[in-house]
């Protein structure tokens, strides 16, 4: 008791001028900060996670919310966060959770790119006009086609091609599993994707039976906890894609809280109700790179060939030499996830010191495997803090295939970043299993919204590229000359290989 | 109808090809000769009254995901074992490596003698129905039965002094159990596992499993049918729920 309590993070305060005491604000909030004392409804602010529900819901705009209301003695090394969190462990003794991605305030370097466009010399193209070609496929291609003749004078193709997707847009969305993320989420998802003609992650949760109408556009995940993995599941996958490593907690394993381990998660994960679902750091049969073969070979017999195989790691120090040798253990795709990447529940010290950006991780990782004449072998897929259309196209321009999106999906259906996933009671009814909760979120709206949010990024995308005189997403990938540094230093630039703006 | 295929130097992709067109043509018994070191023989492989006979030494992943069919190999196997599997029934004549059942789903899978480290890592169950069951004649590596989050874990320990003399049993166990025969000393069990004392209603369940391994190897069930076992099972549903505080 001798550290007493910390101020509270938020302030949330009424105007009762505003306020028609409908109580709109009670209902939604399921951290408890509102509730009726007689005629008044009274808040207690240290409840409040800033998830803003209440906020959205108020029909009179008479909630206000204020950031780190109480002032520490201001001081540049010991900042509030760094004194609140020596509190923290100082009174528990235990590892520090937390929710969503990377807090730290390091320089954003997709923010210190710039993107070319056209003037005078060569002309811009307009999308309204000429076609624009996003289709994206993922997976192996030859290094060479063979083709032959037949008696009748035809040509026909003798090299046997590799199964690949095929996107529309070069937009999908990353694995975030039922368990983590509610079914309703998953359902508005899918049923964007499948609009769309793209792809979306299940996760390592399994696949809930009410996706099933919508598999052709899934990818199965097989994660080191193996939950919902079998035969039936990878068949009724698009693609498989192994997780090896997670942007948010590179190095270590998946944790979902027994709290979110409701009876259905429980049937898909096939653990106990209520206990917490562990993911081991290392797949338990992986324990080198002959294993990671093993295992992509393995997926790959029991479903005959017919499916890609992604391997999935975080963004780390030696990102392109473990790349180089995912592409060649037999996988389709590479997936790098930035240190920016999201998370429902990830220890914050690993969460905010471990991994590189995703920026750096494409340009050398599709460098590396352009040296030794292997990129061809695996695609690129980014992701981790892919934020809008203008990080989309410079992931693109940087290397890599496609993107994986997950925040950016989750704003979408509601989510307004508050980071508390992991205590189950996300009122935007994304991170949580309570019923009530979940069924605020109507899957059909769900999927208009994350619809929308595709197809508005791909019209940017199209936008860019005829500004910049590109018809095709092929031109884009990898051309880093349409890209310049602005405020990057020499070891940085060469990295990515960027030029310097101006140059 | 028995299919007899000599694997004598061919590659696992093709045999694998060979057995599952056998399958889906209806042929019930595959036998295979001359296998060695062929990887992921029955991977993915469906078919509740297929039996498919191994002579010789399998590679790795032998029965991954499979979902139902009785794998019988006489031999030794290798690296991960019914890992992964669904259902079916997995019978090694010898010994196995490490890695054996992991993330095994449902099934049974019986190792006459002694496997490596890391044996039933990860198992899960889902009620009744879906519940793994791995049983090993002799013993095992350290990791027995890690992060298990349900099924059975039985080690016989035929013909050895101690069951087991190696540490880690049940290190994050969540759910499920492993039974061991004879006593366990305590310094040998994981982090998250306690010992348990082994009654006549423990013995009276895991009594077909005796039976079920014994009938297979030719084994004398009555031996095995005492109450000298350690049951091993989870301290708490939630092992590592004290390890974090929240943000």
């Amino acid at each position: 008791m001798t550290l007493g309590s910390v101020p509270p993070r938020y302030k949330i305060s009424i105007d009762r001028e505003q306020c028609m005491d409908c109580g709109r604000c009670i209902e939604n909030c399921s951290y408890g900060v509102f509730r009726r004392e007689g005629d008044r409804i009274i808040t207690e602010s240290r409840k409040c996670t800033a998830c803003m529900r209440c906020i959205a819901m108020c029909p009179r705009d008479a909630i206000n919310l204020k950031e780190n209301p109480v002032d520490y003695r201001s001081h540049p090394v010991w900042t509030r966060e760094a004194r609140e969190d020596v509190i923290r462990q100082a009174r528990s003794g235990k590892i520090i959770l937390s929710g969503m991605g990377n807090t730290q305030n390091h320089p954003i370097i997709f923010d210190r790119l710039l993107l070319d466009a056209c003037q005078v010399t060569n002309p811009s193209i307009d999308p309204l006009r000429e076609p624009m070609e996003l289709r994206t496929y993922i997976g192996k291609k030859p290094s060479r086609l063979q083709f032959k003749k037949t008696e009748a004078g035809d040509v026909e193709l003798e090299t046997k091609l590799a199964p690949n997707l095929r996107l529309e847009t070069p937009i999908m969305i990353g694995h975030m599993s039922f368990g983590a993320i509610s079914l309703n989420a998953h359902l508005s998802m899918a049923k964007a994707v499948s609009e769309l003609g793209t792809f979306m992650g299940t996760g390592e949760g399994g696949m809930h039976r009410k996706l099933y109408p919508y598999q052709n556009n899934l990818i199965a995940q097989v994660a080191s906890g193996r939950f919902g993995v079998n035969v039936d599941y990878l068949e009724r996958g698009a693609a498989i894609e192994i997780k090896i490593g997670q942007g948010a907690k590179p190095g270590i394993g998946g944790h979902l809280p027994g709290e979110k381990v409701s009876a259905e998660v429980s049937m898909t994960r096939m653990i106990p109700e209520g206990s917490d679902a562990i993911s081991p750091a290392p797949h338990h049969d992986i324990y080198s790179i002959e294993d990671l073969v093993q295992l992509v070979r393995g997926l790959k017999e029991a479903t005959e060939w017919k499916k890609p195989v992604f391997v999935k790691i975080a963004a780390v120090h030696n990102v392109a030499a473990i790349a180089a040798g995912i592409a060649r253990s037999s996988a389709d795709a590479v997936v790098i996830d930035g240190y920016r990447g999201g998370t429902g529940a990830a220890p914050k010290v690993f969460r905010d010191h471990v991994g590189i950006p995703i920026e750096v991780a494409i340009a050398s990782v599709d460098q590396k495997l352009r040296e030794q004449g292997v990129r061809n072998e695996v695609s690129i897929i980014a992701s981790g803090g892919i934020r809008n259309s203008a990080d989309l196209a410079k992931s693109i321009a940087l290397g890599a295939d496609a993107v994986y999106i997950g925040t950016a999906a989750l704003i979408a259906m509601g989510c307004r970043v508050c980071g508390n996933c992991y205590r189950g009671l996300c009122p935007w009814g994304i991170a949580t299993q309570r019923p009530d909760l979940v069924s605020r979120l109507n899957p059909e709206e769900g999927a208009r919204q994350v619809s929308n949010l595709i197809k508005g990024w791909t019209l940017d995308l199209s936008e860019l590229m005829g500004a910049a005189g590109i018809n095709s997403i092929e031109s884009m990938r990898g051309n880093r000359d349409r890209l310049r540094g602005f405020m990057l230093d020499e070891g940085l630039l060469e990295v990515l290989d960027v030029k310097t703006v101006g140059a | 109808m028995t299919l007899r295929i000599d694997a004598k130097n061919m590659h696992y992709t093709p045999l694998n090809q060979q057995i599952k067109a056998a399958v889906a043509d209806g042929v019930k018994e595959i036998v295979l000769d001359n296998v060695l070191g062929q990887r992921f023989i029955a991977d993915g492989l469906r078919g509740d009254d297929v039996r498919i006979v191994i002579n010789g030494v399998p590679g790795g992943d032998l029965a991954m995901l499979m979902n139902g069919p009785t794998c019988i190999v006489h031999g030794n196997g290798e690296h991960a074992p019914g890992n992964t599997m669904n259902s079916g029934l997995l019978v090694i004549h010898g010994s196995a490596g490490d890695a054996v059942a992991h993330g095994m789903r449902g099934g049974k899978v019986y190792i006459r003698n002694n496997i490596g480290y890391r044996g039933g890592i990860h198992m899960k169950q889902y009620d009744l129905d879906a519940r793994p069951v791995l049983v090993i004649g002799g013993t095992a590596h350290s990791f027995l039965g890690e992060y298990m989050a349900g099924g059975l874990v039985l080690v016989l320990g035929i013909g050895l002094e101690k069951s087991m003399t190696d540490r880690g049993i049940g290190s994050g166990i969540h759910g499920g159990e492993i039974i061991i025969r004879g006593e366990v000393e305590d310094h040998l069990l994981g982090v998250g596992a306690k010992k348990f004392e082994f009654t006549e209603a423990d013995l009276e369940r895991i009594k077909p499993e005796i039976e079920g391994f014994c009938a297979r190897f030719g084994l004398d069930p009555t031996e095995f049918l005492d109450t000298n076992y350690t049951r091993i099972a989870p301290s708490s549903s939630r092992p590592f729920a004290g390890k974090y505080v929240w943000e």
